[in-house]
C-alpha cells in the first residue's frame, strides 16, 4: 500500500488531495507514469517543474518505493 | 534552534530581542523578514493564502537549521513562518541567526532563506482583481539556492 498525496495547484486540477494505492511500484517515477495514464487532468504530473517527496522528505523521480511509503506530488515550492 | 509554522501573526521585533536575550554570548545576529507585497507580477494583491505540508514543513525547515548550524559557528536560530491568509503588509517569514561574529550570522541567514525558499513546501495563492492565482516558482531562488552547493 502506497500513500499518496497532492498539493496545491495539483490538488486543484486533480479534484484530489490524496490517495491510497494498493498495486506495487518500484520508484517514483513508476508510480508517476501510472497516474499519468489515467490521462485528462493527471497531465498535471508531467509538468516539468513537478517536485516529489518520500516519506516527507525531497527526492528525485528515481527514487526507490517500499510498501508503506507516503509519496507527495506537488509544483515549485514558493514560500518565504 | 526554533522552528515554529503558525496561523497566529507574530511582532519581528519581539523575536528579535528574545533570540539575543537567551545568551549573552552572542555578539551579532542577522534577521530576515519576508513580508506580503500590494503588488505582483503585473496585479494587485489584496491578501494571500499559503498552503504547506503539515509534518514535512517542519521536518524540512528544521534540516535546512540543521545544515546551517553544521555550516557555520552559529549561537542560535530561529525560523518562524506563517501559514493560512495573511493581508498584505503582514510579515510571512523570520529568520534570526545568532553568532559571536557576524560574518557567521550573515552567511548562515542568506542561506537559510535561499534553501527555505526551493526546499520548504508552501505554496503562495494570491487574490488578485482578476481572481486567485497560485505564485509559480522563480529560476532565480533556484540559481541563488545552487550557489551553496559549491562552497
Amino acid at each position: 500500500m502506497i500513500r499518496v498525496q497532492y498539493f496545491a495547484r495539483y490538488r486543484e486540477a486533480l479534484g484530489l488531495d490524496g490517495e491510497q494505492l494498493s498495486a506495487e511500484f518500484s520508484s517514483l517515477e513508476q508510480l508517476r507514469q501510472h497516474l499519468l495514464a489515467r490521462g485528462g487532468v493527471w497531465d498535471v504530473l508531467a509538468e516539468q517543474n513537478l517536485m516529489c517527496a518520500r516519506n516527507q522528505e525531497l527526492c528525485s523521480l528515481d527514487e526507490p518505493l517500499l510498501a508503506g511509503d507516503e509519496v507527495a506530488f506537488f509544483p515549485t515550492v514558493t514560500g518565504g | 534552534m526554533s522552528i515554529r509554522v503558525q496561523l497566529q501573526p507574530f511582532d519581528p521585533g519581539v523575536e528579535l530581542n528574545a533570540l539575543h536575550a537567551a545568551n549573552l554570548g552572542i555578539g551579532a545576529v542577522v534577521s530576515f523578514v519576508g513580508y506580503v507585497r500590494d503588488f505582483n507580477e503585473g496585479r494587485e494583491v489584496g491578501g494571500m493564502f499559503l498552503e504547506h505540508f503539515p509534518g514535512m514543513t517542519e521536518k524540512a525547515l528544521g534540516k535546512i537549521a540543521e545544515e546551517a548550524a553544521q555550516r557555520w559557528p552559529l549561537l542560535g536560530i530561529q525560523i518562524i513562518h506563517r501559514v493560512g491568509h495573511l493581508q498584505p503588509g503582514e510579515p510571512i517569514v523570520f529568520v534570526g541567526v545568532c553568532s559571536a561574529h557576524r560574518q557567521a550570522a550573515f552567511e548562515a541567514c542568506d542561506f537559510v532563506m535561499d534553501y527555505l525558499k526551493t526546499r520548504a513546501p508552501f505554496w503562495k495563492k494570491e487574490d488578485t482583481r482578476e481572481g486567485p492565482r497560485w505564485v509559480e516558482g522563480r529560476s532565480s531562488d533556484q540559481a541563488a539556492a545552487s550557489r551553496w552547493q559549491a562552497i
